[in-house]
């Protein structure tokens, strides 16, 4: 009974964000604030995550291709596809659940245990509006881009991880990169990482702004946000998969 | 002016705020008083909105607050400056920035005009030198003071203080206390002060509110509080050292030696302590 009630409370406070800002350059100055801290936040994590993800791969790759017959650019063509399709925006996304989510949910926890949500009330201020919303559309903007340059270091770290275990040369690899390329991969991976970037925003942010209690309570809270966000993020990721990969 | 009338709130079938009703005038003190646990703050949230009342009303200029919509609300909010018991700073700004925060949201100021209010507002509670700091490096005597400073920076109309002197030292609790004093006959403020201090009660209580376990047991003002018959009242604030005297001097009224109402203000301009030293040709 209780998930409805969170799914119900969850959909009000999507609905209760909606609203006129009472001050412009104040909300603007918070999305900026939530964009550092969310990107430039989680740059290194996810630079290191992508290039060990990439080198991985390349190097599983050319473990499983056994066959004479199949020609070795084609670790190129499968890393590209992996990192592409599911590394970049799942994995990088469940990193961020775990990095940026619990920031989220123990910001907003804090606020509320300590009464500074409600001090922002009494102002006046809908603080649904401006302490999520800004969190939100700032994960929108950032987190594709994390992904997208994830992207990039995931292949760049498999094509150091080949050359350096010699198991491929530079330009075999970067041939496999061109061959049989799908530009609607990239597409596909760039509407997984905003549904991601949603996911990973609202529901530490629901998890967050109605804590009640204490401090061992934004513990909970936020590593119940991240739980709950892991799971969406692979429920999504199925689900989006299913229904947009032609199979 | 606030009407509160016939509050009643209950957490859970644990019935905190039983029937209180006040009528709370403009520029004057009103104190919530009563021991820890007695409703004081859940009061309080109630008449700002925090709280929603099971039932009863709370009217600002006359109109019901609980069944106002969010944006008749918010323009009430507005006119509301409340100081929180745990002071309830954004710590991730300085003090200034705590401070200057209402009015970058909602003047169009110049910094420079915002800056000049946050260091005379600062410099009312008698806060310097403490513009840069974060909250976590302050006393919590000092957080108590950032916060008003914050909850009068946009001269409210109606000024909510929840305990604004637990935590300070006794001096600087009068200088609170007269500041609260001060701004509300200045502003003409309805202010309301939740406080278990009795030097605070006798300072500042133009109207007193005496809460027992959720019920308005009195209503009074300084004058007529300490001759009160009410025994859990008696109980209240004649455990207090500092009304000794005045206890004793309630014996000689109740045997009919002296008249309660002269001997009261005696009683409060005599021991008032003063901070300014009085001038010489006395
Ligand atoms: N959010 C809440 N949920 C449940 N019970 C609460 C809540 N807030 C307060 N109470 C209960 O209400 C009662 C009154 O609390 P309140 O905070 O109003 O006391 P108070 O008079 O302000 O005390 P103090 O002087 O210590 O601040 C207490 O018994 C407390 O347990
Ligand atoms: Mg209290």
């Amino acid at each position: 009974m209780t998930i409805f009630y969170d799914i119900g409370r969850y959909l009000l406070m999507i609905k209760g964000m909606f609203s006129r800002p009472e001050n412009g350059k104040m909300y603007w100055k918070e999305f900026i604030h939530q964009c550092s801290e969310i990107g430039f936040g989680s740059l290194g994590i996810v630079a290191i995550i992508s290039v060990f993800i990439g080198a991985v791969s390349t190097i599983q790759t050319a473990y499983q291709l056994v066959s004479p017959l199949i020609p070795p650019s084609t670790i190129g063509q499968i890393v590209r596809d992996t990192v592409i399709l599911e590394f970049a925006p799942t994995l990088v996304c469940i990193v961020l659940a775990g990095v940026a989510g619990s920031r989220i949910a123990s910001e907003l926890g804090n606020m509320r245990v300590s009464e500074q949500i409600d001090a922002l009330e009494i102002m006046g201020i809908n603080t649904k509006t401006y302490l999520i919303l800004p969190k939100i559309v700032a994960s929108l903007l950032m987190i594709p881009l994390l992904v997208v340059m994830s992207m990039a270091l995931g292949i760049w770290g498999g094509r150091l991880a080949g050359t350096a275990a010699g198991i491929i040369s530079r330009s075999t690899y970067d041939r496999g990169l061109h061959e049989f390329f799908v530009p609607f991969n990239v597409f596909f991976a760039l509407i997984k990482s905003y549904v991601f970037a949603f996911i990973i925003s609202s529901i530490p942010a629901f998890y967050g702004y109605y804590v009640k209690g204490g401090a061992l309570e934004i513990g909970r809270a936020s590593t119940k946000a991240v739980v709950v966000s892991c799971i969406l993020i692979l429920f999504a990721d199925y689900v989006l998969s299913a229904l947009l990969l032609p199979t | 002016m606030i009407e509160v009338k016939n509050i009643h709130k209950s957490f859970g079938d644990k019935t905190i705020i039983k029937d209180v009703s006040a009528v709370m005038k403009a520029g004057q003190c009103n104190l919530i008083i009563g021991t820890s646990g007695s409703g004081k703050t859940v009061l309080m949230k109630c008449m700002v909105g925090l709280f929603a009342p099971d039932s009863g009303e709370v009217l600002y200029h006359g109109q019901d607050f609980t069944a106002m919509n969010a944006e008749d609300k918010t323009e009430i909010r507005k006119e509301i400056g409340m100081l929180f018991q745990g002071a309830a700073l954004f710590d991730s700004l300085t003090v200034e920035q705590n401070v200057m925060f209402p009015l970058s949201m909602f003047t169009k100021w110049t910094f420079r005009k915002k800056h000049e209010r946050v260091n005379e507002v600062l410099a009312r509670v008698n806060l310097v030198d403490a513009n840069k700091k974060f909250p976590s490096e302050l006393s919590g005597g000092m957080k108590k003071r950032v916060a008003l400073a914050r909850a009068i920076v946009l001269n409210p109309k109606f000024l909510f203080c929840d305990e604004p002197n637990s935590g300070l030292d006794p001096q600087t609790s009068l200088v609170i206390d007269r500041l609260i004093k001060e701004i509300t006959i200045e502003y003409n403020i309805t202010t309301v002060v939740n406080t278990h201090d009795m030097n605070s009660v006798m300072e500042i209580g133009n109207y007193i509110l005496y809460m027992y376990q959720g019920n308005k047991e009195w209503e009074g003002t300084n004058k007529e509080i300490i001759f009160s018959k009410n025994q859990r009242l008696n109980d209240f604030i004649f455990a207090s050292e500092f009304l000794k005297d005045a206890k004793d001097m309630r014996m000689l009224e109740e045997t009919g030696k002296i008249s309660n109402e002269r001997n009261m203000e005696e009683l409060l301009d005599k021991d008032a302590p003063t901070l300014v030293p009085p001038p010489d040709d006395e």
